[in-house]
């Protein structure tokens, strides 16, 4: 217990922020693409997320930051509506992406899953062979052609950096591959049928050092086509990839900012104790 | 005790076993001792129906049909029985798998866990898989001969008074097996959809999979050796059941084989169950008894084991990835 109590500040109190966050001045006015306003949500009764208003730009990384049980996973998953599945969930307030309500009534949740691609925490390839794994999605909205999955199953991989290691097994089981691959499969799998946001929620928390650079490598290359939004535990990690990020406590947007202006120069004491690792 | 005064003790071993292990070979003994128990009375049965079955269960006695005779050992034969019995078998397991597995699908897919609909129906099929199999032959009786099959034949053909459906029949008999051994498959069916790694639901619908979709093309394929386990434990269970096709379908003696669902068949089980009461000489006729007997034994064995090959085969195809 005393030793928690007693420790000192972090010696690397401000984390070095990368290129991506130096660049991210230029950015600012990038288009708004999504718009959350007053966002509520509540599983049962208890309070989840707390009138919670932001706007994504286009084509950036947004990172969401916060201790564990701050909510950031679960707003994410309000943009693609996973939390419909749950029992029991009301979210109060609007998500607009592009212009058009999220939670309106003659909203398609397959259309919606579509234009919002996800990866998860932990890998989930299903245990068909790598080329399945990619041609699930489009088989699900109609592409059958064997030519055009073909092609597409190529630039998804290229697209997620992962075809030079398995374009001579295809057609082996995804479960072969290891921790970090599998995960690219799953990027390459989302980006597949072409989403314009990517939704990721923790995508390298259960992965190696180096695992977790090529995905963040990955994440860079990514953010010239889609919205990035990204879900992370690690400082550094959202330090160096994104271009804002939004730090949440206790289902509350703390303080959401340029990378850059929340890692050296936070407007909030919160997000300051929070950055320099005095809690969390 | 600190650390110097345990290192001072000069002498004494420290980590001396002091937990009797004693008790210990005692309960490895019992545990031993039982499973020895139960696998010598089934080396038992299965050696004695070996033994006295062997002899009398020859190629002739296999591929015969039922003579008029059926207590003499020069004519009886078993073929009949065999073709009933994997028949009515057969035609159940077409029944009760579908049935069992869009039941257990709605139980774990789509019902709400804590709704008081879901835990009436958990319930219901519990129950149900402890009810006598007597009963269900009764049931059987009652609601597909006398209800369905008699407001069949009302339908059908209401002018003639000879009952059609309203009788015995091999696809009663088998829907009678089909709900004795619903519960098996629901309970192997549900066991193999919680074992599905959640991750892999959400990665469908995330892409946006219906989940209609999802559950034919991600949950499914998962569960079907889970599913497969259940149609095993139900054929098991049903190719030796007597009492639900004593009132439903077996048939005594018949001189064909049944060519409609609506015919009565000849059955080993029910077989077995007349040799040794209806005998006009035991003694006679208990060659016939045993190897038919064994013959019973052979074929749920045959059906078991196709059924586990299959299952390996499936398995085999999901570690290679198709």
């Amino acid at each position: 217990m005393t030793s928690i109590m007693s420790k000192p500040p972090a010696k690397n109190s401000i984390v070095t922020v990368g290129a991506a966050g130096q660049a991210s001045a230029a950015s600012a006015e990038a288009p708004e693409i999504i718009r959350a306003n007053g966002v509520s949500l509540y599983y049962g009764q208890n309070k989840a997320l707390k009138q919670i208003s932001l706007g994504i730009r286009e084509r950036l990384v947004t990172a969401f930051i916060g201790p564990s049980g701050c909510g950031k996973s679960t707003f994410l998953r309000c943009f693609n509506r996973m939390n419909d599945l749950i029992d029991n969930v009301r979210v109060e307030g609007s998500i607009e992406i592009a212009g058009h309500d999220i939670y309106g009534p003659d909203i398609d949740v397959i259309e919606l899953r579509k234009r919002v691609g996800m990866v998860f925490q932990k890998s989930n390839p299903f245990p068909k062979s790598i080329y399945e794994n990619i041609a699930y999605g489009l088989k699900l909205h109609g592409t059958t052609q064997r030519s055009e999955v073909d092609k597409v199953v190529e630039t998804s991989l290229r697209g997620a950096a992962l075809w030079d290691e398995v374009k001579d097994r295809l057609h082996a089981s995804a479960l072969g591959l290891s921790g970090g691959q599998q995960q690219r499969l799953c990027i390459a799998r989302a980006i597949a049928i072409r989403p314009e946001i990517l939704l990721m929620d923790e995508p390298a928390s259960a992965l190696d050092p180096i695992a977790t650079a090529r995905i963040e490598e990955l994440i860079l290359e990514l953010k010239k086509e889609f919205t990035i939004i990204i879900v992370t535990h690690n400082m550094q990690q959202a330090a160096r990839i994104s271009d804002h990020t939004a730090f949440f406590y206790l289902g509350e947007l703390i303080e959401y900012d340029q990378t850059v202006k929340i890692f050296t120069n936070p407007g909030k004491q919160q997000t300051e104790d929070y950055v320099t690792g005095r809690f969390g | 005790m600190n650390r110097a005064a345990l290192s001072s003790q000069t002498g004494c071993n420290p980590f001396a076993r002091v937990h009797g292990d004693a008790t210990s070979r005692i309960w490895t003994g019992l545990t031993l001792g039982s499973t020895l128990v139960i696998l010598g009375i089934l080396a038992l049965i299965l050696g004695n129906i070996a033994w006295n079955g062997l002899p009398g269960l020859s190629f002739r006695f296999l591929i015969s049909g039922a003579d008029k005779d059926m207590f003499d050992v020069e004519k009886a034969g078993v073929l009949p029985m065999i073709v009933g019995t994997a028949a009515r078998v057969i035609l159940m397991s077409l029944f009760v798998i579908p049935i069992g597995v869009v039941t257990a699908i709605y139980l774990n897919e789509y019902a709400k866990s804590t709704s008081k609909l879901t835990r009436f129906i958990r319930a219901a099929v519990n129950n149900l898989a402890g009810v006598p199999s007597i009963v269900f032959g009764l049931f059987g009786l009652g609601f597909f001969i006398h209800f369905a099959g008699g407001s069949l034949d009302l339908l059908l053909n209401p002018k003639n008074s000879e009952p059609v459906w309203g009788k015995p029949g091999i696809l009663w008999a088998s829907l009678t097996l089909a709900v004795m051994t619903m519960p098996l498959v629901i309970v192997a069916t549900e066991e193999s959809l919680k074992a599905i790694t959640p991750g892999l639901r959400d990665a469908s619908l995330a892409l946006g999979a219906t989940k209609l979709e999802t559950i034919r093309k991600v949950v499914l394929p998962q569960a079907l050796p889970g599913i497969l386990t259940g149609g095993i434990l139900a054929v098991s269970r049903a190719s030796g059941e007597v009492a639900p096709i004593l009132f439903t379908g077996a048939a005594y003696y018949m001189a064909h084989y049944p060519h409609s669902l609506s015919d009565q068949f000849m059955d080993l089980g029910y077989h077995v169950f007349i040799l040794s009461t209806q005998s006009p000489n035991i003694d006679q006729t208990r060659p016939i008894l045993y190897a038919t007997v064994l013959a019973l034994l052979l074929l749920t064995f045959t059906l078991n084991i196709m059924a586990i090959l299959l299952r390996a085969k499936i398995r085999k195809g999901m570690r290679a990835g198709h």
